[in-house]
């Protein structure tokens, strides 16, 4: 359930070198937790956070415990997807425990509007740390919105390919009658259907259903 | 019967429905409770219409989404627990946009419901009858805390709906007046209300505090004990509210009026017994409550089965959607959630948050739609009437605010203000 990635994940740099590197730095790496119900969309979001170079990054699925993993994990961004219920269960969490310094909503900086508006739309919700510089933030919100929307997309892309699927199984069946009712050979069959759909200005695969469905009544 | 402050005249070409304000379609957000009814009865028996405007509902999963769809404008309008605006102007909470409200959506709806493992040991550790009172209840609570921590058994857990909600200032009111202290003596989590039967029954909480229908679907299950009802704990209890952006109400004066007017009327409605089939089957539909109806008409009736033994209990006015004035929001209201607020250590008493708080409602909007309202002052003390006290006999004055906050046994240590850090 708890996806615990090693600091130095990014296996860019050798441990100690990046520990040298961190000190004289003035941004350290942020702890990041991405609680999300879709396991798929989780890693895809994680994916993104680790090619941005954040090695910090725990990532759950399930909520049950969500607080005591806040607690000790005292992230500085927490990314939690809209539609989950579990929001309210933490704004309470923020009111009681002082462990966790003041997080406040992704809006950091309220004059950016667009990019809240973005991942309203996209469905992402963040909570951050008080003080966390917006620049940071905003690097992190901006690759989750267009991780969310590219999964949308591909769940999108899925459903239509799915559905050219089921189309492709109706028309295969709709030349099997017309082949057999009709004597047709393959190719006539198909070239009647598309005829058909031309003619009457439908889809093939309109034609082909309302084939199966009268073949289904007349048989 | 509502003002006229239609701005058609600078704008002659505009028409006249739409007076400059805009298309008159109102995204309006809502989480799906029966204190949600007058909202949905105004968009589906037609008051709205009758209005000009056209509500379009969309159902949440949580406050947080509705304060922020609100706050980022994809909502006009919101169904909201009613210490969210006050939080809002107090500048509390995780997004603190400026909220107000003109209207609430009555009074009633909440109860405290506990697991009957609990209540069973109530009854045998505090001896009390199967019709005990809400305190009686409470102070039997208080006897089984003391054995469970004698026996160092874990805390009961005790889910309510959110940090600022009229749920956990009732639940705490409800222990504290027992001598449990909220924070001490139970752990307090957050659970949605739709999942609160099944936590219950599936032993991750062992009571919750939220509205309706969810502590009757948890007693008829035969999975929980309902202890305590709103009206034990103070009748008048501010509920639900709908809650609107301040620029926005100010930009679309007309809009708001025949609003109000609009759920002045179904709110109306919604009180008259012989309508309670028509909304509860409306409530009852999966676009909104998706919970069996015959369980909404018993709600809507304060028919009150408390348990799966067949205990009832009718509470008459266990909904109040618009008797009493039950619509007009009233600064005292805003004070006295204000008053908890700083009791449990969400704020620090400032004589400036006085005027913060009270400024979330504004009943100069309901009364410029409306024409009408109470004759007493919209600031007065609470809880001083028959029929209208608090559980604890408590009364609350909001010219005397830190004393009466000082005044309860039970309180939560002053607010520390916590430091921000750059990181």
């Amino acid at each position: 359930m708890i996806e615990q990635i090693p600091a130095d994940a990014s296996g860019r740099l050798p441990r100690l070198l990046h520990c040298v590197i961190t000190i004289g730095m003035p941004a350290p790496d942020l702890t990041i937790l991405v609680i999300d119900e879709n396991a798929i969309r989780a890693s895809i979001i994680e994916e993104g956070l680790r090619e941005a170079g954040h090695g910090n990054v725990t990532v759950i699925h399930e909520v049950q415990g969500v607080a005591r993993i806040i607690e000790t994990l005292k992230p500085d961004v927490i990314v939690i997807d809209i539609e989950n219920p579990n929001r309210d269960m933490m704004e309470h969490l923020f009111q009681l425990t002082r462990t966790v310094s003041r997080p406040i909503a992704m809006f950091v900086d309220r004059s950016d509007t667009a990019l809240i508006e973005a991942a309203m739309e996209a469905g992402v919700s963040a909570y951050v740390v008080d003080g966390l510089k917006k620049e940071r933030v905003k690097a992190i919100l901006d690759m989750a919105v267009s991780r969310f929307n590219a999964f949308s997309r591909l769940q999108r892309e899925l459903a239509e390919a799915k559905s050219a699927l089921e189309e492709r199984k109706v028309i295969e069946r709709a030349k099997g009658i017309l082949m057999k009712m009709r004597g047709l050979s393959e190719e006539e069959a198909f070239a009647l259907l598309r005829q058909t759909a031309m003619n009457e200005k439908k889809k093939m695969s309109d034609i082909a259903q309302s084939v199966v469905t009268a073949a289904g009544l007349l048989m | 019967m509502m003002s006229k402050i239609g701005k058609s005249g600078k704008n002659p070409a505009a028409p006249v429905r739409t007076s400059g304000e805009g298309p008159k379609v109102l995204r309006a957000g809502f989480i799906p409770l029966v204190d949600a009814s007058v909202l949905i009865a105004a968009a589906e028996f037609g008051f709205a219409k009758k209005e000009g405007l056209t509500l379009d509902l969309v159902k949440d999963v949580s406050w947080a989404n509705v304060r922020d769809r609100l706050a980022f404008r994809q909502f006009d309008i919101a169904h909201m627990l009613s210490p969210m605006p006050v939080a809002s102007m107090l500048g509390l909470g995780s997004n603190p946009s400026p909220t107000i409200t003109p209207f609430s959506l009555g009074r009633g709806g909440n109860a405290i419901t506990l697991s009957t493992r609990l209540f069973d040991r109530m009854r045998e550790v505090g001896g009390i009858a199967e019709n005990a009172t809400a305190l009686e209840n409470a102070e039997a609570l208080a006897k089984v805390l003391q054995v469970m921590k004698a026996r160092g058994e874990p805390l009961p857990m005790l889910g309510v709906t959110y940090p600022f909600s009229s749920h956990n200032y009732e639940f705490r009111y409800w222990l504290a007046a027992g001598g449990i202290d909220p924070d001490k003596d139970v752990k307090l989590v957050v659970v949605p209300p739709p999942l609160t039967s099944d936590a219950l029954a599936a032993g991750a909480i062992d009571g919750f505090c939220v509205g309706a229908p969810w502590n009757m679907v948890a007693s008829e299950r035969g999975v929980g004990r309902i202890v305590a009802a709103k009206q034990d704990i103070w009748p008048s209890a501010p509920e639900k509210v709908i809650a609107m952006r301040p620029e926005w109400a100010e930009t679309h004066p007309e809009t708001v009026s025949r609003l109000i007017v609009a759920l002045d009327a179904a709110a109306r409605w919604c009180d008259e017994a012989e309508n309670h089939d028509a909304l509860a089957e409306t409530l009852a539909d999966s676009r909104f409550i998706a919970a069996p109806v015959d369980i909404i008409r018993h709600v809507l009736s304060g028919e009150f089965s408390l348990d799966a033994k067949g205990n009832r209990r009718v509470i008459a006015d266990y909904f109040m959607f618009h008797r009493g004035l039950a619509n007009y929001p009233r600064p005292s209201h805003a004070l006295w959630l204000y008053s908890q607020m700083i009791r449990w250590g969400q704020v620090e008493f400032r004589e400036d948050g006085l005027r913060a708080a009270a400024s979330a409602y504004r009943p100069d909007l309901y009364r410029t739609a409306l024409g009408a309202g109470p004759a007493e002052a919209d600031t007065g003390i609470e809880g001083n009437r028959d029929g209208d006290r608090f559980m604890d006999g408590h009364v609350f004055d909001p010219s005397k605010m830190a004393d009466y906050v000082q005044g309860f046994a039970v309180r939560s240590d002053p607010a520390t203000p916590s430091n921000g850090h750059e990181i």
